[in-house]
């Protein structure tokens, strides 16, 4: 009997620790998304806002924002790689190559744009790639007409400048535990410094370079600042179109449409790039349980 | 290799070195620079836009850091207890928070909210007893950005302190009880110690995430404003010196937090230590 009311005191305190939490998910994640799930369904009021209705109008309109939607799947995974490729060559030095006292204050280093503000280290670019910066100083050599603020190119340097130090902590942590005596056995077996990084680094880091690009994708792919600081309306994402329909057209039917499409694109993307990295490493790396 | 790895470093630098630099313009435009006065700096300290912003901003993030930081950890330590679909719902709940995007996560609040509120507030008026007049209007304000802000640094401070929880000596809480300390003793002298640098993590993670956010803000903040939507709107009126020197300014107390809580981790790590 004792026991039995020890447990369900036990019990008690557990639904009393969860209730705040249990509150927001219910009141700020559940609630909304079902609201926007139910908008995507309706119509717009004529003074903007939504009106009752049911019908697929707004997804069989989504076509209309299809230059938002292919821009965002072409630059967020480019952006993607571009962080993978620029990120791995340091973080194998930090973790491989770097002296242990150096090391420490190369790592804070990394981490310290990541603390400050996203929006100014995004403004500075606009005047490196304003009329002002590198196109003034590619006409001292010669190079003229150079545009680079507004343009792809723009925003993909704006990618790669504020996601950088969030794909290089991964992969180091994971080139990190890497046991180094792996690589002088490799060494000693034969293997070319290529082969012992493509047969033997390579794959021990697969986890870092899973969670790294999962992270900056997923970032990537709600991306609102970069666009419209560096791209100017002219190179959007989805996140663009969404501040245009929600805060200044109104229309928040077919804006609700166009954020369910965006969330459904991007678990389907992620669903795939897991599946081709292969299941396993995935369950390794998600699992926390 | 090196020589890489200085370049990157230069990349990540080079950027935030010029606006520190371009700060100290002594002209009156951003496009020309005249080297150096710190005239921008005085008007800056005189803007009470300015100040108001930051106001907001610093209570904004304090107070989402501390809800998130005290609801996550809570949740934290009670999710080790409970097994089953409960459990599964609860951790579906918290990866869905930190995945889906601040821009879905910040239109569906607001269009939530203002649905709500506009159901609520005629109720609210009609039941008012002083009439409806002196009725409350509900309203996006304060509250409902720190209530957004904290959905999702919650759910990271639930992530964080549960891995911490999950590579604890479970064997002291065993033997604590044995002892006959009671739960919140244990709690306090056992349990807390153990996953500090976690919560402390979360803490600091949750107030910076909380005092950059633009997109989550710029949605529900109604008529307030916060230091990133003042930066983004004045950015886009047209780049003033003044825009360089708060950029400045945040970085610079980035960077006085950031070392600050270095040197309190690194001290507390000493005090630990030398016990």
């Amino acid at each position: 009997m004792m026991k039995r009311a020890g447990i369900r005191s036990g019990n008690g305190v557990t639904a009393m620790l969860l209730l705040p939490t249990t509150l927001w998910f219910l009141l700020l994640l559940v609630m909304p998304l079902v609201v926007i799930l139910v908008f995507s369904f309706g119509e717009r009021a004529p003074a903007g806002g939504y009106q009752a209705a049911f019908t697929f109008e707004q997804y069989l309109n989504l076509p209309a924002r299809l230059k938002a939607f292919t821009n965002t799947l072409t630059l967020a995974p480019l952006g993607t790689l571009i962080c993978v490729l620029m990120a791995y060559p340091l973080a194998y030095y930090l973790a491989v190559r770097a002296g242990e006292r150096v090391k420490v204050m190369l790592l804070v280093l990394v981490i310290v744009p990541f603390w400050t503000s996203f929006l100014i280290r995004t403004y500075a670019w606009i005047y490196i790639l304003g009329g002002r910066g590198i196109p003034q100083l590619l006409e001292l050599v010669g190079i003229e007409d150079v545009r680079l603020i507004n343009t792809p190119t723009a925003v993909l340097i704006g990618i790669v400048y504020g996601y950088l130090p969030l794909m290089i902590f991964p992969i180091y942590v994971s080139l990190e535990k890497l046991d180094k005596r792996l690589l002088e056995a490799s060494g000693d077996l034969g293997a070319s410094p290529w082969r012992t990084f493509l047969q033997v680094t390579l794959p021990l880091s697969a986890p870092g370079l899973v969670t790294g690009s999962l992270l900056v994708f997923i970032l990537l792919m709600g991306e609102y600042l970069i666009p419209a600081l560096l791209g100017g309306g002219k190179v959007f994402f989805v996140g663009n179109a969404l501040v245009d329909l929600f805060l200044q057209s109104r229309n928040w039917p077919y804006g609700s449409a166009v954020a369910i499409g965006l969330v459904a694109i991007m678990m389907v993307a992620i669903a795939i790039y897991l599946a081709m990295v292969g299941r396993q490493q995935a369950r390794d790396d998600v699992s926390l349980v | 290799m090196r020589l890489y790895a200085a370049a990157i470093y230069l990349f990540l630098y080079g950027p935030i070195a010029l606006i520190v630099v371009f700060s100290f313009n002594a002209g009156r435009h951003a496009a020309s620079f005249e080297c150096c006065g710190t005239s921008w700096y005085g008007r800056t300290f005189n803007n009470q836009f300015l100040l108001e912003a930051l106001y907001t901003s610093l209570l904004v993030a304090g107070t989402t850091a501390i809800l998130a930081t005290i609801m996550g950890t809570m949740a934290a330590l009670a999710l080790q207890r409970v097994r089953g679909p409960l459990r599964v719902v609860y951790d579906a709940m918290t990866y869905i928070a930190i995945i889906i995007p601040g821009i879905v996560i910040g239109i569906a609040t607001l269009v939530a909210l203002v649905t709500a509120f506009d159901a609520i507030n005629p109720l609210l008026a009609a039941l008012w007893p002083g009439g409806a007049k002196a009725a409350p209007q509900l309203g996006l304000g304060y509250a409902s950005v720190i209530a957004a802000h904290t959905l999702f640094t919650m759910a990271l401070v639930i992530v964080i302190v549960r891995a911490r929880i999950q590579g604890m000596d479970r064997s002291l809480i065993e033997a604590s009880a044995d002892l006959y300390a009671t739960p919140w003793r244990t709690f306090r002298q056992v349990t807390l110690p153990q996953i500090f640098p976690a919560v402390m993590a979360g803490f600091l993670l949750s107030f910076t995430f909380s005092f950059d956010d633009f997109i989550i803000a710029f949605f529900v903040a109604g008529s307030k404003t916060t230091l990133p939507i003042y930066i983004f709107s004045s950015i886009r009126r047209g780049i003033t010196p003044e825009t360089n020197v708060i950029a400045t300014l945040v970085l610079g107390v980035s960077l006085t937090l950031l070392i600050s809580a270095q040197l309190l981790m690194r001290r507390r790590a000493g005090a630990a230590g030398s016990n």
